[in-house]
Formats: C-alpha cells, structure tokens, sequence
C-alpha cells in the first residue's frame, strides 16, 4: 500500500490506522463474554470460598476456615492425592500406549490408509462421554465381558472386582486420551521432515538411536502439549471417577459434588475447586516452557 | 529378513490389540442394545429392536435430544462469531495488551469444565438467576470461545494480509473486507471450530447438570437413566447417540475437512 499514489488509497490508509476504536470493537465482545461469564464467576466463588455455611444459612465470615478444614481433615486430603495419583498414571500409561501407535500409523500404514486409521482410531471418541464410562462398565462390571470371558476360560475361579475401584477409572480415562492422544502426537510426527531421520542415518546411528535422539526429542514439545490436557482434563472430571470407581475410593470432584449436591453447602465446594485449580497451575508451571501458543 | 519380518509382526499385532482395546466398549454397548433380555450382560440372546421402540417412545429423552440440539448450535455460533471476531482483530491489528488479552481469552481452557460451572451457579444464585436452558448455554460459550478463538487465530496467516489490503484499496470498507473477503478465506477454520464447539456441547455433562433444572440435556437425561443401573436401554439410547454423532462426523469430514484438504 505504501508504493500506492493513489489519493484514495491514501485515504483507506489514515482510515485503518485512526480507527482505534473500531479494532478494539472486533475484540471486545469476546473479552467482554469472559470477563462477565469466567472472570466475574470466579471472583464470586473465591469471596464464597472465604464464607461459611452456618445452620441453613451462608454467612460472609471471611476467613480461610475452608481451606484449614480441607488440609487437615485426613479423607480430604486423601481425595486429593487419589486425583493427583489417577490423573497421573492415565498421563503417562496413555502416553506410552499412544505413542507407538501413532507412529506405527504415521510410519508404517500406508499414506493413502492413514486418514481412515486415523478416524477409525478415533472413532469412539464420538460416543457420548457419560455412554463411553456406561459402556466400560458393561464390559468391566462383575457380570462383565472381561468377567465372564476369564471365568468361562477358566483362568480365574472368582470374578474380579475391577468396576468401583481406581483401575476402573483409569482404564476409562486411558481409553479416552489414549484416542486423542493418537490424534496429537500422528500430527506432530507428520510435521517433522523426513530429513531429520536422513540425516540420523547417514551418520551411522541405527533406528533406535534415531528414535531416541533424534524423533523423540522433536516431538516432545507436542508430547507435553498432550500430557498437560490429559492431566488437566482427568482432574476436573467427575464422571468417569463417579460412574466407573464408585463411591469406595473418592476423587476431588466427587467430593466438590458430594458438597453442592447434598449439602448445598457452596463456600466449602468453592475452597475446594480453588485447591483443584491450584493444582492445574502448579502442573501447568512444571510444564510451562513447552506450552507456549505459537501462531503459524 | 527375519528381524523386518517380526517387526512387521509386532506392529501388526500391537496395532490390532490397541484398536481392540479402543473399540471393545463401542461393540458391546451397540451389541447388548438389540438383547433380548432385561439385563445387557453375557449371553446374548438375541437381537430385538424393542428397547429402540422403548427409547424412542420415551418423550423426556427425546425433548432433552432437541434441548441439546438447541443448545449446541446456539451456542457453537456465538462462541464462533465471538472468537472469530477477536481473533481477526489480535493477528491484523496493533493492539495494546495483546499478550494479556490472549491469555485471557484463552484462559478458560486451562479451568476444569466443573469449576466455570460452579462459578456461574454460584453467580446465578446470587443474582438470583434461575437455572435453564439459557444458563447452560451461556457455560457452553464461555468453554467453547477459547477454543474457536485459538483455532482460527492460530490459522490467520500473513499471507492473507495482502488480499485483505487489496480488498481494502479496491474500495471496500473494513465490515465488507471481513466480510465478502477474510470470513471465505477463513471458512475451513471456521467451520473446523464450529463442529468442534457443537461436538463439545452437545457431550458436554458438569455444566448442563449445575446450571439446568427442568429442561435438560441429553447427556443429563441419559445420567439420571443410569440410576436403574445396567439396562438395554440405556445402551440403545447410547447407540442411538453415537450414530446420530456418526452421521454428524460423515457430514462434517465430506463437507467440510475434504475442502481443507484440498486446500
């Protein structure tokens, strides 16, 4: 625009410069959504958090009671670390499952395949999410198909109790992220240019070695991406704990619902998902030097 | 080649557990769907359609199958439009705070789903707003603008700079750019995160569960169905919902991910 003599264009330039406001417009509804539906709601429910449910009634205490409460009463905090165990085992099994089989399709099916792979890959993914943690528990379930298989079998005289415990819930999860892990990291090894193994090659380093040095650390950065969404998402969720592990082995958000649910009893639930998304932030800062948001 | 021979085996059979491990809930949920039975457990005893007659026939599931409709498409638009907007606004334009105004855009999809809901119902409650169809659709906006607003502006490129200056010095106005010139360059991106924002809504539970009462959502009408335990039913109704997200998925990649591809 700038080698334009065009008087008009001039004019178009002074006007798209001096709208100021009229940028500001484009961006403020969306900013103004966040502010008044995320921002102002969680001021709310952190001036909750410093009140008390006392008889029936919600009284403006202000104090840190809750969070005292919370941290010295020993089944709370156990609820916690619960989170804190499942989430991360479903990040890491997830990962490990997920990665070999998202280079197996990068890498080995053929380049025409590997869309429909991919989308078969994915496919549950499409079940309602309450559905998925129904439907594993038919298969998981005392009179389950994993059951009955190995008791027709043989190989165990007693059903296993798998539904209502943690590995229920883990096994629910993995199957999940598992899927959206797949997705992630195929992309990631699709970006990398095939001269990276080249050239790993041709200096005499055999495919393990490549793998190791050379594959792996590129992708790691969108491994990281990966595994924070997996932590945080498992976290924050209440289904798959409730409806796969029962009630024998709390979860926070099981016990953030237990507060609202029966008790109505906001200020406590409130301190409580407070303590939970101090947790996302901390996991978040562990991993924060991979998680930048570029703009391609 | 011995050693290509078991690596080939090794993938094969690793590939083929893993998808029988992805798979395996999907079958058994459409299979025991058609038991003739009462309980969808082992044996099967054969293939009846009546707990589809029984889930269809069932007027409170279909009311919270059209609520969730609703829901999703109204929702997934404005959480479009309202990313979209700012997004073209934060890549073209020199703003002050563009890093802070970022992160707060984005800020949401770092907070568990549970957490925004319990916000807004505490907000609600204290602004003594009753819950509905309406709040539901307000917690849906809030989660899916964030991920609208990164899909597309993670898509603005600069070399659509250029078409959009073009537009700009052959007379167009700056509504009439956005409009006739960056939203087609835009579409694939756009689309692209609108049938992301329904697929979230439309499966969305913590939020729809805490800021609905009456009305509700599919995913908390197949939640309150769930109390009777395990039933055919329940995975007819299941089924059900994943074909019609099946069918949704088949439009979406013929229509709108081809064209992506192509491009």
């Amino acid at each position: 625009m700038r080698q334009s003599a065009n008087p008009e264009s001039l004019v178009v330039t002074i006007t798209r410069q001096g709208s100021g406001f009229k940028r500001w417009r484009l961006v403020l509804p969306a900013l103004l959504w966040t502010v008044a539906f995320f921002v102002i709601p969680f001021l709310f429910m952190a001036v909750m958090s410093l009140w008390h449910r006392i008889g029936g009634e919600i009284v403006a205490t202000w104090n840190l009671d809750n969070y005292v409460e919370f941290l010295t009463k020993p089944h709370l905090v156990k609820s916690l670390l619960n989170s804190i165990e499942i989430s991360f085992c479903v990040t890491v099994i997830s990962i490990v499952l997920a990665y070999p089989l998202a280079w197996i399709i990068a890498e080995r099916v053929p380049a025409r395949w590997q869309r429909t792979a991919l989308i078969l890959a994915i496919l549950p993914f499409w079940t309602s999410y309450v559905v998925r943690s129904y439907a594993w528990l038919l298969v998981l379930s005392k009179q389950g198909i994993v059951n009955t298989f190995l008791l027709d079998v043989g190989i165990i005289a007693e059903p296993l109790a798998i539904a209502s415990t943690r590995y229920a819930t883990i096994i629910g999860f993995v199957h999940f992220f598992v899927m959206l892990l797949t997705l992630t990291i195929y992309a990631n090894l699709k970006q990398l240019s095939p001269n990276y193994a080249r050239a790993a090659t041709d200096l005499g380093a055999g495919p393990l070695r490549t793998f190791w040095h050379v594959i792996l650390p590129l992708t790691l950065p969108g491994i990281m991406v990966g595994a924070f969404l997996t932590f945080v998402l498992c976290i924050g969720d209440y289904i798959t704990p409730k409806i796969l592990g029962g009630s024998n082995e709390l979860v926070l958000p099981q016990v953030i619902m237990l507060q609202i649910g029966r008790r109505a009893d906001f200020p406590n639930a409130a301190a409580m998902s407070i303590i939970l998304m101090a947790v996302v932030i901390i996991a978040y800062l562990l991993c924060a030097r991979w998680l930048k948001m570029e703009r391609t | 080649m011995p050693g290509k021979w078991l690596q080939k085996i090794l993938t094969t059979v690793y590939t083929l557990l893993l998808y029988g491990f992805i798979f395996l809930p999907v079958v058994v949920l459409v299979l025991f769907s058609f038991q003739d039975s009462r309980l969808p457990i082992m044996p099967f005893k054969g293939a009846t359609l009546r707990w589809y007659e029984a889930v269809l026939a069932d007027s409170r599931l279909i009311d919270s199958l059209i609520n969730s409709f609703i829901v999703a498409m109204s929702s997934s638009v404005v959480a479009v439009v309202l990313g979209f907007l700012a997004a073209y606004a934060l890549a073209r334009f020199h703003l002050p705070a563009k890093g802070l105004q970022r992160a707060l855009l984005t800020a949401p999809l770092t907070v568990s789903y549970l957490i925004i809901a319990l916000g807004l119902l505490i907000m609600f409650n204290a602004l003594g707003v009753a819950p509905s169809l309406w709040t539901v659709g307000i917690g849906h906006v809030v989660i899916n603008t964030p991920l609208c607003f990164a899909i597309i502006y993670s898509q603005m490129g600069d070399h659509q700079v250029n078409i959009e200056r073009a537009a700009n010095d052959l007379g167009a106005n700056e509504w009439q750019t956005l409009l006739l010139v960056t939203v087609p360059m835009m579409l694939p991106s756009i689309l692209a995160s609108f049938f992301l924002a329904v697929t979230f809504s439309w499966d969305e539970f913590i939020i729809s569960f805490l800021l609905s009462r009456f009305e509700v959502t599919l995913p908390v009408e197949i939640w309150s169905m769930l109390r009777s335990g395990l039933n055919p039913k329940t995975n007819a109704a299941g089924s059900l919902v994943f074909m019609i997200s099946i069918v949704l998925l088949l439009v979406a990649e013929l229509l709108v991910f081809r064209r992506i591809k192509q491009k």
